[in-house]
């Protein structure tokens, strides 16, 4: 079983004037052909620098400094700028949070899809536009052929990403980056938005890595949900079992934090103290200080990921042996 | 449409009030009378004279008298020479204008790719050279490179004129320099004096612009669409750079006007400063009006074009009138 996306131990590193911070550490996880991964995690867990280091777009002082990123099971961490460039927007393509400063101001949406889509197609001017047209018809734009010479500013926020959806799309890639791809826009617009970005996936097969703080978001749209804390994962699984049954006592803590499973909003973390800065990593599991089961060993000894059932959790609650000396 | 319409309004308005400065300034600044006739003239003789030129009437009738005069380009004689004012600025006009393109032309098309460059090379040696020297192009003052340029190209080297503006052509009431040898020869050195500062000040803005643009969101989101990196720099960020930057090559322009008084003073330019400062010497107060008057003109002229050039790079300015085809 090869996965589309298998990420290993990667570590990503903040180099500082003085020190050297780590932003993510030994994340492992993969993502299967047509597969919608979530990722949640607080406010600076490193789900951005995470994605970002799929998309091969750190940028100092941020860079990869461990680890292995395969793509259809070939490596592409290593690959040269130029290899990597061509394999972006192509093959992985991406969704960021903000759709009012993700497109050009001064090119009109159809120049946007054109010249993306001639970068990596062999495709002519004439053929390019057609396509052009025919996306923002499928991302449900209304008169799409004259809405292809309209400026971004003359269209909405949620229009706006409809359009950020069809630069996603438009040559048909197999892995899509979508960092938070609601989260700046009005509450009545995410749904149709996450819709809309779930049916075109289904119906082409695209897998997409989903990083979001939206709960209901995962319950309705994900098949595998990844928690991160701290720069690290600390439970992967499938979406169901980790709804019901969560492992590690900061996804419950999650849980436990949305009383509805279907509100949407951000209030998803109420789970007393915070996280560690990337300044002040704190030894042993990262979670213990936070953790209302911790044990003893908790605060030398960092947990490695044991695999319960079809999850894998970072927590000694979860170590086979831990249980049963218990 | 209304965009252009507003802006033309503003024009007109900002040149009425410099109009207004400029009047008061002719009429209430020393006696026009005691300076047109002397103060050996007869009582009787300064009274027909303002009868003659209507001192006496209601100012604003006088301030009326004044626009459709300047709006006819007359602007009365010359204290000093004797002759009208609006000929002894169409003689000196075209120097100045001339000067002024031209070093604004050097300025902007090498500050322009030199900034850019920087931008895009940030750790490139010449780019912390180009920098530095951007700051000293910024803070040494105009006279001192002029007499530094005579020194080396004129006195040393012998290669270029020192002073006037070699041969010129007249082509019907304009004069040219740029059409011979040693006109041009002799634009180089005043050209080069006025521009230097200008050169360093639209590098550092380019250069500040574009790194700023280099991190927008829109850049990022273009390299995560696996553009090309020329693609990524030139038609996405060099264009949301030129926004600014051509405003402030638009303003620059009239500060060089402005500047063009020093330049012409060591080079001995025979433009609109040389005669400025004379008038200035000699309480010329028509003369100096009428250059007040023409000088905001200049500027709203220049801020017109700037306004324009706006339309056609940012099509936010563009406000709902007619929607451009694509491919
Ligand atoms: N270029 C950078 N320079 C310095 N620190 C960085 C840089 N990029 C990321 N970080 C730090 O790395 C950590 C992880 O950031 P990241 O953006 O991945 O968080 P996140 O999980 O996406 O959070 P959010 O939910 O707020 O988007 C943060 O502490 C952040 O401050
Ligand atoms: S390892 Fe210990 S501190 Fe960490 S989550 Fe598990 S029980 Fe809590
Ligand atoms: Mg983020």
């Amino acid at each position: 079983m090869s996965a589309l996306l298998s990420v290993q131990g990667l570590r990503v590193e903040i180099a500082q004037r003085h020190r050297v911070l780590t932003a993510v550490d030994d994340v492992s996880f993969d993502i299967a052909a047509g597969e919608i991964l979530g990722v949640v995690g607080e406010s600076g867990a490193g789900k951005s620098v995470t994605g970002t280091a799929v998309l091969g777009l750190l940028e100092r002082p941020a860079y990869q400094a461990a680890g292995r990123i395969l793509f259809d099971g070939r490596r592409i961490d290593t690959l040269d700028e130029d290899a990597m460039r061509a394999l972006r927007g192509r093959e992985i393509a991406a969704v960021f949070q903000d759709p009012l400063t993700s497109l050009d101001p001064l090119m009109t949406i159809g120049d946007q899809l054109v010249e993306t889509m001639r970068t990596h197609l062999d495709l002519t001017q004439a053929e390019a536009v057609e396509r052009a047209a025919r996306l923002l018809a499928e991302v449900g734009i209304p008169a799409p052929r004259e809405r292809l010479a309209s400026y971004p500013h003359e269209m909405s926020g949620g229009m706006r990403q409809r359009v950020v959806l069809a630069l996603a799309f438009c040559c048909e890639p197999r892995l899509i980056i979508a960092d938070e791809p609601t989260t700046a826009l009005d509450v009545s617009i995410q749904a149709q938005i996450l819709d809309l970005l779930r049916a075109m996936c289904r119906e082409r097969g695209t897998a997409v890595m989903l990083v979001t703080h939206d709960m209901g978001v995962i319950a309705e749209v994900t098949d595998h949900v990844a928690v991160m804390y701290a720069g690290r994962l600390v439970e992967v699984g499938p979406t169901r079992r980790l709804l019901a049954a969560a492992a590690h006592p900061y996804t419950r803590g999650l849980m436990a934090s949305i009383p509805d499973m279907y509100r949407r909003d951000e209030e998803l973390m109420q789970i007393p103290g915070s996280m560690p800065r990337l300044d002040a990593p704190v030894p042993g599991c990262a979670f213990h200080p936070r953790c209302p089961q911790a044990l003893a060993r908790c605060a030398g000894e960092r947990p490695p990921s044991f695999t319960t059932g079809a999850s894998q959790v970072a927590c000694w609650l979860a170590d086979p042996a831990g249980r049963s000396a218990a | 449409m209304s965009f252009v319409l507003g802006r033309l309004g503003q024009t007109v308005l900002v040149l009425l009030v410099a109009a207004f400065v400029s009047f008061s300034l002719f009429r209430y600044v020393g006696d026009p009378v005691n300076n047109m006739v002397g103060q050996s003239a007869s009582l009787a003789d300064r009274e027909a004279m303002r009868a003659a030129l209507g001192l006496d009437d209601a100012f604003i009738l006088q301030f009326a008298r004044f626009v459709g005069n300047a709006l006819t380009g007359d602007f009365g004689m010359s204290y000093r020479f004797g002759q009208p004012v609006a000929t002894l600025i169409a003689e000196r006009f075209p120097a100045t204008l001339e000067l002024a393109l031209i070093s604004m032309l050097i300025a902007t098309g090498l500050g322009v790719p030199l900034g850019v460059w920087t931008a895009l090379n940030r750790d490139h040696w010449l780019s912390q050279v180009l920098l530095a020297a951007s700051l000293i192009g910024v803070a040494l003052p105009t006279f001192l490179i002029g007499i530094a340029l005579i020194l080396f190209f004129s006195v040393w080297l012998g290669w270029l004129p020192s002073f006037g503006r070699g041969e010129v052509v007249r082509i019907g009431g304009w004069t040219t320099g740029l059409l011979t040898v040693g006109g041009l020869r002799a634009l180089v050195l005043p050209s080069i004096t006025l521009g230097v500062f200008q050169l360093a000040l639209i590098l550092r803005l380019a250069r500040a612009e574009m790194l700023e643009v280099m991190r927008a969101d829109f850049i990022r989101f273009a390299r995560a669409r696996g553009l090309k990196p020329r693609a990524i720099q030139y038609r996405h960020a060099l264009r949301n750079t030129l926004v600014p930057v051509v405003t402030m090559i638009g303003l620059q322009f009239g500060n060089v006007f402005a500047f063009s008084i020093i330049v012409e003073t060591v080079f001995q330019w025979p433009g609109l400063g040389l005669l400025v400062i004379q008038a200035i010497q000699f309480a010329d107060v028509p003369l100096l009006a009428a250059y007040l008057v023409l000088i905001a003109l200049c500027f709203a002229v220049i801020n017109l074009a700037v306004d324009l050039a706006y339309v056609a790079i940012d099509p936010r300015v563009r406000s709902g009138g007619g929607v451009r085809r694509t491919a």
